[in-house]
């Protein structure tokens, strides 16, 4: 550390920037740790800014926190997984129900406006100063190394900031220490939570207790667009939405709120919604680029996590956001811990984080996935090949008192109505091995 | 489902909690460079919230107090057409589901 450095006088040993899943975390483990820490949000009150997909694959947080499951506002457990194909008038669905999942807990759904102010106020338990209604404005620099914020005329000063301001990433864009992603990083996620009550949810989802469904959906719920559709059983209500690529939902013109209530009315999807009450419509930017967006995340005296930093990860089958930010903030809080200890919050000092997280889950799973965005681009993922599929079915269903033909034969010939070639088919599936 | 169970978008935002700071918009369209770019019926089209419309005259309208703060309109924007920041602390909307 340099003489200078040395001269400021500190408010805090770190300051983080967002009090969400990443944010509250991170300050946790570092109060938790013995250090000064002040949690700063821009919402009225954590969360309020918050809106996720749903699904919190929570291992990490039981973890983090031994009652998390007793003690955290979650809605359900997530024990049935359906990935859907989606068509115009048809649907393919693999439904997968596994009491395995429900003990012990894998997967839980969330609503973000009841469990981040459960985070942040087991942030303060541990000692940290919570400031809600606060937008950062700008970092404080001292000879290029961050020293601290500034949020309307008033300044604090830490010996590192942790941005972790989400998706958007303003705190280190506007620095100048993080460029802008390209489109295709990114999508927006249109969602409607639709309350139908508690039996109703057991009733149209056939499930017991708080078990609970998630639904992946591909195909026509984009109308073509890529990305997918969602669905997700909280207590009393469902979370329904969209996901579209920024670079697909511009090149094909929609318009996203017209693509997110042409799913709703799908009629595969209405049925579930039938005398429901609109609780919210809301929306969130998604970050789509895989381990790409991991970029940039350590300078002096400044560490970006949780979607700040891109760790989100679409694998087709699962979308996970909120596990990597518990674990990026907890190898942040770890390596920024370790480096106030040495006296060293250089780059340098801080690279700690990203051995840390690399060696996680968190990395492991990201260099896993690191195909599938591009995969995910796969234009005929959200068109045809649902449809061949269906087609298939169909044949084999679709008892016209034609002569039947074996089931190879059956989805040859739905094969040659297919735009699909053999060869494409096989390209895809090949790059599907390869990415998921 | 345009005209659904659940009325237009505008219609629906009337459910969600707000906080408007008003006179005090976190939106600015630079409406020249807008039109020339094509970025104007772009944010018409992507923003979720409907914040913004088009009027007659071809002017881009920002109703900034529905705005969701997702950040889709400064993510496609062309440069130089839109500047986009968070509310103020406190200010904008506050969602009680999330």
């Amino acid at each position: 550390m340099t003489a200078a450095m040395t001269d400021i006088e500190y408010d805090f040993d770190v300051i983080v920037i967002g009090g969400g899943v990443a944010g509250a975390v991170c300050a946790h483990q570092l109060a938790t740790a013995g250090r000064d820490v002040l949690l700063v949000e821009r919402g009225a009150e954590p969360g309020g800014k918050n809106l996720s997909g749903g699904v919190f694959y929570c291992r990490i947080m039981q973890e983090l926190f031994p009652t998390f499951l007793q003690d955290a506002p979650v809605e359900r457990r997530i024990t049935r997984n359906c990935l859907s194909f989606l068509n115009a008038a048809s649907l393919v669905n693999i439904d997968y129900w596994d009491a395995r999942l429900a003990e012990p807990v894998n997967a839980v759904s969330v609503l973000r406006a009841r469990l981040d102010p459960w985070l942040a106020a087991r942030a303060e338990d541990a000692g940290v100063t919570v400031m809600s209604g606060v937008k950062v404005d700008a970092l404080l620099r001292e000879g290029g190394a961050i020293t601290g914020i500034r949020a309307g005329d008033d300044e604090l000063r830490a010996r590192v900031v942790v941005a972790a301001d989400g998706v958007n990433s303003f705190i280190a864009r506007d620095a100048g220490l993080r460029a802008q992603e390209p489109t295709k990083h990114l999508a927006v996620g249109v969602k409607s939570v639709i309350r139908i009550g508690e039996d109703e949810v057991r009733r149209r989802f056939n499930v017991e207790g708080d078990q609970g469904v998630a639904y992946a959906v591909v195909g026509d719920c984009t109308q073509g667009v890529a990305g997918g559709g969602f669905l997700y059983t909280n207590t009393d209500s469902i979370s329904i939405g969209v996901v579209l690529r920024l670079d697909d939902l511009v090149a094909k013109k929609r318009t996203s709120s017209e693509v997110h209530d042409h799913f709703l009315a799908h009629p595969a999807v209405r049925g579930f919604l039938t005398g429901g009450e609109l609780l919210e419509y809301g929306c969130h930017l998604v970050a789509e680029g895989g381990r790409a967006m991991q970029h940039d995340l350590v300078h002096d005296g400044l560490v970006l996590i949780g979607d700040a930093a891109g760790f989100t990860l679409n694998t087709g089958f699962t979308i996970r956001g909120m596990d990597l930010a518990a674990g990026s903030a907890k190898a942040a809080a770890e390596a920024i811990d370790e480096a106030l200890s040495r006296g060293d919050v250089s780059r340098e000092g801080l690279m700690g984080y990203l051995t840390r997280y690399k060696e996680s889950f968190v990395g492991k799973d990201m260099d896993t996935y690191a195909r599938a965005p591009e995969f995910l681009e796969t234009p005929e993922m959200y068109k045809e090949a649902g449809e061949l599929l269906a087609d298939v079915l169909y044949n084999v269903y679709n008892l016209d008192l034609s002569p039947r033909r074996r089931l190879t034969a059956t989805a040859g010939n739905a094969l040659k109505r297919s735009p699909l070639t053999i060869r494409r088919l096989a390209t895809i599936g090949y790059r599907a091995m390869r990415a998921l | 489902m345009t005209g659904n169970d659940w009325g237009s978008v505008t219609e629906r935002l009337g459910g969600n909690s707000y906080e408007v700071d008003e006179g005090n918009s976190h939106i600015l369209v630079h409406q020249e460079e807008a039109r020339r770019t094509g970025t104007g019926k772009l944010l018409v089209r992507v923003c979720p919230a409907h914040v913004y419309s088009e009027e007659e005259d071809g002017t881009i309208a920002v109703e900034y107090a529905a705005c969701l703060e997702c950040g889709t309109c400064r993510a496609v924007a062309a440069p130089g057409t839109l500047e986009w920041h968070y509310p103020e602390g406190s200010m904008g909307v506050s969602f009680r589901e999330g």
